[in-house]
């Protein structure tokens, strides 16, 4: 034996999982990629650019506030990079660059590093980021531009490059010169304000328009489908959301089949399928009690029915999971695990 | 194994599946190593009060007498002497918990044939329970898994408990370790006797012993050599971490819980280790003392790995370079990596309930920086006893040791490193919650 070994010493357990925060949220990024490439297939370079803008808008202001408070940069985290794809994903792919530029900035100020940065969020960042543009440009929010434009890929949407502060090229023209008779409407617009409904098939492919990346479900489940099997996603937060959301609509339809709109179509339509497996999924902002993900879940699925079906939004569940981000605190103080051996109060 | 016994296979909820690693010694036959040049055999090498020393310094002892008496009117077992040799001192030495303790220190006598003493053959079978429960005692035996709880007290009963089932744990959940295999594949006589002793010592009707599956042998082995009474039964249960922790088997065999913060005996259980009732039956039928064991010397930069019978007290300079230690820098724990300890001194010993010599050099995992808990919920998916690992550490943090308690439920952690193992930010926790016990047990004290 060597003369004078060096010993380490270091507190049990002595080995540990491979999985680190990196390696899930490298991952994470994986996943959203083919939801990337197929939101710029749909709607081409405009969405292209859009994505880029919000991720560096969103690593910049991530680096900007590593160095304001003098904490070691924390960029390769990847979490930061994920809010920003996240929130290109919820944004209609015309909307105006600059006015993404400004929700990565807000997601990530506002929604992360105010509250302490990685693991203190209370609010999913990339919500919080849309929440306040939603607020701020209700207009650009909600104007939708048809998918699979025939110039897509050599011709921005003309709001794409609007400038700040500067009242967006009208849309609407465009939109109807490249495609005959586009409403500007989505599924769930087209529901809400016309009583029409698009069949489950082309909204559960995601051949629709829409927000960039949420128009195919099916998508959304395949990648989603991968972080559950490399367990590097909950699928009880998304499980419990889609169920939560199918009884609320089914209490709905069942007692009036005219008027309101099928299960199905409310699982697949809008951003409920991404919001189930990409936002409400967010592990800081969702509980970890067992019982909790699941009332959280309900929650966000109710909510996001009865938002759409009697306020004054097409889209909800953005609010929705805001507000079950917001109850989390609570959902968890009353859903503590029992534990093994528990005994009865009166034993103890 | 069928797919119908993989989704019919007992087990417990949660746990994790850490690689094992036992392929490195698991069909290594037991070998015995030389003496070494001095025994250090620590006075407290149990859970209770230390004994007490009843030799003196340059005294010679022969092999296997008795040298430390049970401290009275407390828990407290017996030391015997693991080498004939001359007392050299009893003095403070460096301990397996890293506080030096009081030791008593022999030269071994390289001249001596090293042939134990022992007492009168007793036939436990025309015994009382009592006064089996007494030779236990006087044979210094503890639990051999790592807990060092003395074994006579597990049998030592309230009136009004009794004992119908005794499980017996040859599970050896910890990833490296094989002693346990080893001694359910080569003393299966000694394992039976020692089962059957403790039945007669609790009165109990049948016994279970539990194994994971990953000891499918131990079957083979055991199974054809039970009493044919059929009250000694053996089981596999799901390979899983900690299937070994006593609660986690009991939940597994018998589908039911170990009350929060009580003993198996609540519910008429006890539960032993393999290597404690293999050494019950080898040990009390010749009235000698507890004093040698099987350890597994495992991990990176040995030459030889393997499992080894050494006298208790062998300090670890000897059974590394027997096991020819050839690292430059490593870590070195005593029992599995798990819950193993540290070891920081070469000088210190094997004691009674060291079940290994784990070396860590490239298997070691390579402490990175401590991120915040993004509450991922992995460790709550692990924790064995359903806590709530997330909020604790997010507590400790903060210094609430005291909600951690009154409200987390902290007393029932047993620190099997579950949530440590998982968390993908390197949280510390089950040290986090070994610090908070601590604090709050002198925080009780000081206030009485």
């Amino acid at each position: 034996m060597a003369k004078h070994p060096r010993i380490d010493l270091r507190p049990s357990p002595y080995i540990h999982s491979p999985l680190t925060v990196e390696k899930i949220m490298r991952n994470v990024v994986y996943a959203l990629l083919p939801l990337v490439s197929f939101s710029v297939w749909q709607f081409g370079i405009s969405a292209l650019a859009l994505i880029l803008v919000t991720t560096f808008a969103c690593l910049g202001t991530e680096s900007l506030f590593c160095r304001l408070s003098g904490k070691a940069n924390s960029l390769k985290d990847y979490s930061a990079t994920i809010t920003g794809l996240l929130l290109a994903m919820t944004l209609p792919p015309g909307f105006p660059l600059w006015m993404g530029a400004v929700a990565g900035f807000v997601a990530i100020a506002m929604g992360k590093t105010l509250f302490g940065g990685i693991g203190f969020n209370v609010f999913n960042p990339a919500l919080v980021g849309r929440a306040f543009v939603q607020a701020a440009f209700p207009v650009a929010i909600t104007t939708w531009t048809p998918a699979l434009a025939p110039n897509r890929f050599v011709e921005f949407i003309p709001s794409t490059l609007a400038l700040p502060f500067m009242k967006p090229a009208a849309t609407a023209e465009w939109s109807a010169h490249v495609v005959d008779g586009f409403s500007g409407a989505t599924p769930l617009a087209l529901m809400k304000f016309q009583g029409i409904m698009t069949d489950s098939q082309s909204l559960f492919l995601g051949l629709t328009d829409g927000s960039t990346g949420e128009t195919s479900a099916l998508l959304i489940l395949l990648c989603g489908g991968y972080l559950m099997w490399r367990k590097m996603l909950d699928w009880r937060i998304p499980a419990s959301v889609i169920f939560g959301t199918a009884i609320t609509a089914a209490v709905f339809y069942f007692y009036d089949p005219s008027h309101y709109p099928s299960p199905a179509f409310m699982i697949f339509s809008g951003g409920l399928m991404f919001g189930a497996v990409f936002m409400a999924s967010d592990m800081v902002a969702s509980p970890v009690t067992p019982l909790g993900i699941f009332i959280f879940g309900l929650l966000v699925g109710f909510l996001t029915v009865i938002i759409r079906l009697f306020g004054g939004l097409t889209e909800a569940v953005m609010y929705a999971i805001l507000f079950g981000n917001a109850a989390t605190p609570l959902i968890e103080r009353y859903t503590q695990p029992s534990i093994y051996g528990a005994r009865k109060k009166e034993d103890s | 194994m069928g797919l119908l016994d993989f989704f019919s296979r007992k087990t417990f909820p949660h746990g994790i599946h850490p690689p094992e690693y036992k392929a490195i010694t698991q069909h290594k036959k037991t070998l015995r190593l030389p003496f070494p040049e001095r025994v250090i055999l620590p006075l407290a090498q149990h859970i209770g009060a230390p004994a007490i020393p009843i030799v003196h310094k340059d005294q010679y002892v022969v092999r296997g007498e008795l040298i430390a008496e049970p401290s009275e009117n407390a828990l407290s077992v017996p030391i015997h002497a693991s080498a004939s040799g001359s007392v050299r001192e009893i003095d403070l030495m460096p301990g397996p918990k890293g506080s030096k303790v009081m030791s008593i220190v022999i030269d071994t006598d390289p001249s001596s044939p090293q042939i134990p003493v022992s007492g009168k053959c007793q036939d436990y079978t025309r015994m009382t329970p009592e006064q089996i429960i007494n030779a236990v005692k006087q044979t210094g035996l503890v639990g051999l898994g790592g807990a060092g709880f003395p074994s006579y007290a597990k049998m030592l009963l309230p009136k009004d408990r009794r004992i119908h089932t005794i499980v017996v744990n040859g599970c050896e959940c910890e990833p490296f370790l094989t002693t346990d295999h080893r001694i359910m594949l080569e003393k299966v006589d000694d394992l039976i006797r020692g089962i059957q002793i403790a039945m007669k010592a609790v009165s109990a009707e049948r016994s279970i012993i539990g194994i994971e599956d990953n000891k499918l042998d131990v079957l083979e082995a055991i199974s054809p050599r039970l009493p044919a009474d059929g009250r000694i039964q053996i089981e596999a249960v799901e390979t899983k971490y900690p299937q070994g922790a006593e609660k986690m088997l009991v939940k597994s065999l018998l589908g039911v819980e170990i009350p929060s913060r009580g003993l198996p005996s609540e519910i008429g259980l006890a539960v032993f280790n393999v290597a404690t009732l293999a050494e019950m039956g080898r040990l009390l039928p010749r009235q000698q003392g507890l004093i040698e064991r099987i350890i597994t010397v495992t991990g990176d930069d040995l030459t030889h790995p393997g499992n080894y019978v050494v006298p208790v007290g062998t300090p670890l300079q000897d059974i590394l370079d027997n096991a020819g230690f050839t690292g430059q820098e490593a870590e070195i724990i005593l029992g599995g990596p798990m819950m193993g300890l540290p070891v920081a001194s070469f000088e210190t010993p094997v004691t009674k309930s060291t079940g290994g010599v784990l070396i860590l050099d490239q298997h070691a995992y390579k402490p990175k920086d401590i991120l915040p808990c993004i509450k991922c919920s992995l460790c709550l998916q692990a924790c064995p006893i359903n806590l709530n690992p997330s909020e604790l550490g997010m507590l400790a943090n903060k210094r609430r040791y005291d909600v951690m308690e009154a409200q987390y439920h902290l007393n029932d952690c047993f620190e099997c490193g579950a949530c440590s193992y998982v968390c993908p930010s390197n949280i510390p926790l089950v040290q986090y919650f070994k610090i908070a016990k601590t604090l709050n047990r002198e925080r009780h004290i000081q206030n009485g």
